[in-house]
């Protein structure tokens, strides 16, 4: 790895060092491909943040996508029922590696109002893993956009090669997660082990 | 209201129609109709009477219940018949209610409630569908059958609306069961609140 101090030194002298790396990351964290989906009242303000005023292209993740084959983020924007969660699960995995998901407002982060219904997902992340998550109900479009660009920072500091590489980067890892059913109560299995575990009860405080 | 009644006893005189007074301060009050002659009484209001417009079906679940109800009984004290008052509780068997809401657009008038009932809870859950005589109420109509479990005879396409098919229960009666998935929230509040005390202690 290049030495930061001699990095700053040569781009004095007018010499520009970057790794791969670093090049890779800020090319596709400067084009990022929305999928076009929105599920509840968030996806207005997601709406309006990739419009006019608050102008998602200024950060180049303005290209929303009606495929998921050509989209490689997923904003889960919006309230996330039993019944609409095994779909969302069949999207992510219907997406191209290197793909990230944005866990936009209450409802999606851990079924918000709706916590203790019968018929909404207590939080997406139960089933695919989150990079990022913006509280809010809803949260206003500048969120969304501090998501963003939470989510491009991710990007750029993710490593390709060596031990702590990025989980596309790793041919190892399973490029779907498995797709829950319908059950006569609740979907089956209720969450992904292997990605959810939830808190046990506990008092406030602790 | 009392016009439309009159109107469908005269038009149709077999038909099983009630009046039912609300006496809330909003006095909406409402027709309860037989189910066997719901189709009848719906094609005559919406032909004759001119209600072209059905604005909205709703589900009611009416478990069983004990009613105090006070009558006179005639008592036979020391000879002398006198009435005496009182205070029996009866049982009312639950049943299940659609709730039809109509409005003329022609006549600018309404609303008209119609209130459709089934013969229980269980078994007799089946009532004629009005959806072939108002097509707007085709989702409503399988949303109350999603939710309340209501069977609507002569549906076009009775198929569940809101919860996904393989889904075993009926939601929104009122002995439904949620299943307990209870997580602890960092805001507990009320009935939850009272579950994490529960937890918490017995751990």
């Amino acid at each position: 790895m290049l030495d930061e101090e001699l990095k700053a030194d040569l781009q004095k002298r007018g010499i520009f060092v970057a790794s791969m790396e670093d090049l890779y990351n800020w090319g596709r964290k400067n084009s990022l491909w929305p999928l076009q989906f929105g599920l509840a009242c968030c996806a207005i303000e997601m709406i309006a943040t990739a419009a006019a005023r608050f102008d998602m292209a200024r950060f180049g993740a303005e290209v929303f996508r009606p495929s998921p084959r050509q989209a490689d983020m997923m904003i889960i924007a919006g309230t996330v029922t039993k019944k609409m969660a095994p779909l969302v699960v069949r999207l992510y995995n219907q997406m191209p590696e290197p793909k990230y998901v944005i866990a936009m407002g209450a409802c999606a982060i851990s079924g918000g109002p709706f916590k203790e219904g019968y018929n909404v997902l207590k939080g997406i992340d139960r089933y695919i893993p989150v990079d990022v998550v913006i509280p809010g109900c809803p949260p206003r479009p500048e969120a969304l956009l501090e998501g963003l660009i939470k989510l491009q920072e991710k990007i750029q500091g993710q490593r390709l090669f060596g031990p702590h590489r990025a989980r596309h980067a790793d041919t190892g890892n399973a490029a779907d997660y498995p797709v829950p059913a319908y059950g006569a109560h609740d979907l089956e299995p209720a969450l992904n082990p292997q990605i959810f575990q939830p808190d046990p009860p506990r008092r406030d405080g602790e | 209201m009392t016009g439309v009644l009159e109107a469908i006893k005269a038009a149709i005189p077999s038909a099983g129609v009630e009046f039912l007074k609300n006496p809330s301060p909003c006095s909406q009050d409402s027709l309860v109709v037989a189910a066997n002659d719901a189709r009848v009484v719906a094609e005559f209001l919406r032909d004759s009477l001119g209600f072209d417009f059905c604005s909205n079906v709703s589900g009611v679940d009416w478990p069983a219940r004990k009613v105090k109800v006070t009558v006179l009984e005639k008592e036979t004290v020391e000879g002398v018949e006198t009435e005496v008052k009182e205070t029996i509780e009866r049982e009312v068997p639950g049943y299940l209610e659609v709730v039809y809401h109509l409005f003329s657009i022609a006549k600018k008038s309404g609303p008209l409630v119609l209130r459709v009932r089934t013969g229980d809870r269980d078994r007799d859950v089946s009532i004629p569908s009005l959806t072939p005589v108002w097509k707007g109420a085709d989702f409503q109509e399988r949303e109350v059958f999603d939710l309340y479990g209501v069977r609507f005879d002569g549906h076009p396409d009775l198929r569940r609306l809101l919860m996904w098919d393989e889904f075993a229960d009926h939601p929104m009666r009122k002995d439904y069961v949620a299943p307990d998935d209870f997580e602890y929230e960092p805001t507990p509040h009320d009935e939850i609140l009272v579950k994490v005390k529960a937890i918490t202690e017995a751990a």
